[in-house]
């Protein structure tokens, strides 16, 4: 499955990989690292269409997401966006996702691209009788436009009539960006400031505008490389890597996500009752060695856990990642994690957070 | 390109310089991996067999091995990559060297290709 700007990324030196059945960019000539900390410094320009784009719509649409999602709804005002789990009853975690409120009767979902389908029919499945939901992820196209020079960039894209300096996190506006129907959150998923770019799937040439009028901001695009090593350092967990259809939102860091004084959710229950065994830390290796996915985790030689999540930190140069830990083990803890049938020493952190930006 | 270089099948190169042969891994290699973020090096004095892993190559999205090209004893190892991986990437046949060996068998070098032959190689792989 290709998106809009797929031979745009081809044009601009993509090296592509496939991700869930998605031809996309995994990094551009520049290469991961440059793509990473240019984000930092700078800003980027990431595709992000393959994510799935849900309208939820109807009388009774807020009443269907309030059942459907852990976290709460009533905290939203129109033109805000919510993060939160989906759950089973069981209490595990069908995906992440973020909610838009356009408003009480209208919403955009935003789901992982690798759950689009398992999510729409949850979502369809136990939706009260007058909600309508509809997959509109191939009408509309999604940017994301990341780094400290992200508003700069975007102050001078002709925006009609906004402040963005106004815009709050998680708010968004509906406006026009060269002359074309946007809507511009404050929203993203690489720790910096940033903003993420909904519009009409056929006009692709806002791509080309952007990287033009970003020049002199030095805008690089990024790929999916940049986005992990972005995500991880900031402390966001990855659907798939870190959380699955076997874990809990009490037993990784999204605690803060389940509101328990809601009157009822699915999962509410499960959740209410569960006894937590393991949780998900942050840790460093103390050799330069890589941890990735599934390597195991022992403590005094015996296997206890694993990494979920494992990568490189350009910023902080050197290897970090998450992983399950039994409840019990504590910051500064060392723990071995086996790499490629090798034991290296890593020490558990207090957060999941490396970094903040200033 | 380098006078007398040849290549294994698993993207090493090999020069032979007074009876020492240096060892790194090609500009192709270093492609496919992206940006390379650390190595793990080999003892000085420690013995390879053809084709034995000898090195350990992470780049931010894999982790690699690096094979001995030709069997022999490590006399010296690239131990600026500990601090530069990324030179391997930059200068994969200059800065980027990863080890020097004592070989136990010169004419394991003939069984390697020639320049010619590997670019026919990776020809075909892409």
């Amino acid at each position: 499955m290709k998106t809009p700007f797929h031979d745009i990324h081809k044009s601009f030196g993509a090296k592509m990989l496939n991700f869930h059945g998605w031809e996309m960019p995994l990094h551009y000539s520049s290469g991961i690292i440059n793509e990473h900390l240019n984000t930092r410094t700078n800003v980027s320009l990431f595709d992000v269409s393959h994510m799935g784009r849900f309208e939820v719509k109807g009388t009774d649409a807020y009443d269907s997401l309030q059942t459907l999602v852990t976290n709460d709804v009533s905290k939203l005002d129109n033109n805000m966006a919510l993060y939160s789990p989906i759950c089973y009853d069981n209490g595990r975690i069908i995906d992440d996702l973020i909610i838009y409120m356009i408003n009480r009767e209208k919403f955009l979902i935003v789901v992982n691209a690798s759950n689009r389908e398992k999510d729409l029919e949850w979502i369809i499945k136990h939706s009260k009788s007058a909600t309508i939901v509809e997959d509109i992820s191939d009408k509309i196209a999604l940017l994301a436009l990341q780094g400290p020079l992200a508003q700069n960039l975007l102050e001078k894209a002709a925006i009609v009539d906004v402040n963005l300096t106004q815009l709050k996190p998680f708010h968004f506006i509906l406006t026009n960006i060269f002359g074309i129907e946007c809507i511009i959150s404050r929203t993203g998923y690489t720790g910096e400031d940033g903003f993420e770019l909904f519009f009409d799937s056929s006009k692709i040439d806002i791509w080309n505008k952007l990287v033009h009028l970003g020049s002199t901001f030095n805008i690089k695009p990024a790929g999916l490389g940049a986005r992990d090593t972005l995500r991880l350092e900031a402390g966001l967990m990855l659907y798939g890597n870190d959380m699955d259809e076997n874990t809990t939102p009490l037993e990784v860091p999204l605690k803060w996500t389940v509101k328990f004084e809601k009157e009822d959710f699915i999962g509410k229950k499960a959740l209410t009752t569960q006894q937590i065994n393991r949780k998900l830390v942050g840790f460093e290796v103390i050799e330069k060695r890589v941890a990735r996915h599934g390597n195991e985790v022992l403590l005094n030689s015996q296997k206890v856990g694993f990494v979920t999540s494992g990568s490189f930190s350009p910023t902080l140069k050197k290897s970090i990642g998450f992983c399950f830990v039994p409840t019990y083990v504590l910051p500064n803890q060392l723990i071995e994690i086996n790499i490629g049938g090798k034991l290296y020493k890593a020490k558990v952190l207090s957060s999941t957070r490396f970094y903040k930006r200033k | 390109m380098i006078e007398n270089i040849r290549f294994a099948k698993e993207h090493e190169w090999i020069v032979i310089k007074e009876g020492i042969a240096i060892m790194g891994i090609s500009d192709f290699a270093q492609r496919q991996l992206g940006d390379i973020v650390s190595i793990e090096l080999p003892k000085v004095g420690s013995i390879f067999r053809y084709m034995q892993s000898i090195a350990i190559i992470d780049s931010v999205k894999a982790s690699s091995d690096v094979y001995c090209a030709m069997s022999g004893e490590v006399v010296e190892v690239n131990e600026e990559l500990l601090e530069h991986p990324e030179w391997i990437n930059q200068s994969p046949y200059e800065l980027g060297w990863i080890v020097k060996l004592k070989p136990s068998n010169m004419e394991e070098f003939n069984n390697l290709m020639t320049n010619e032959q590997y670019n026919k190689f990776i020809g075909e792989i892409e």
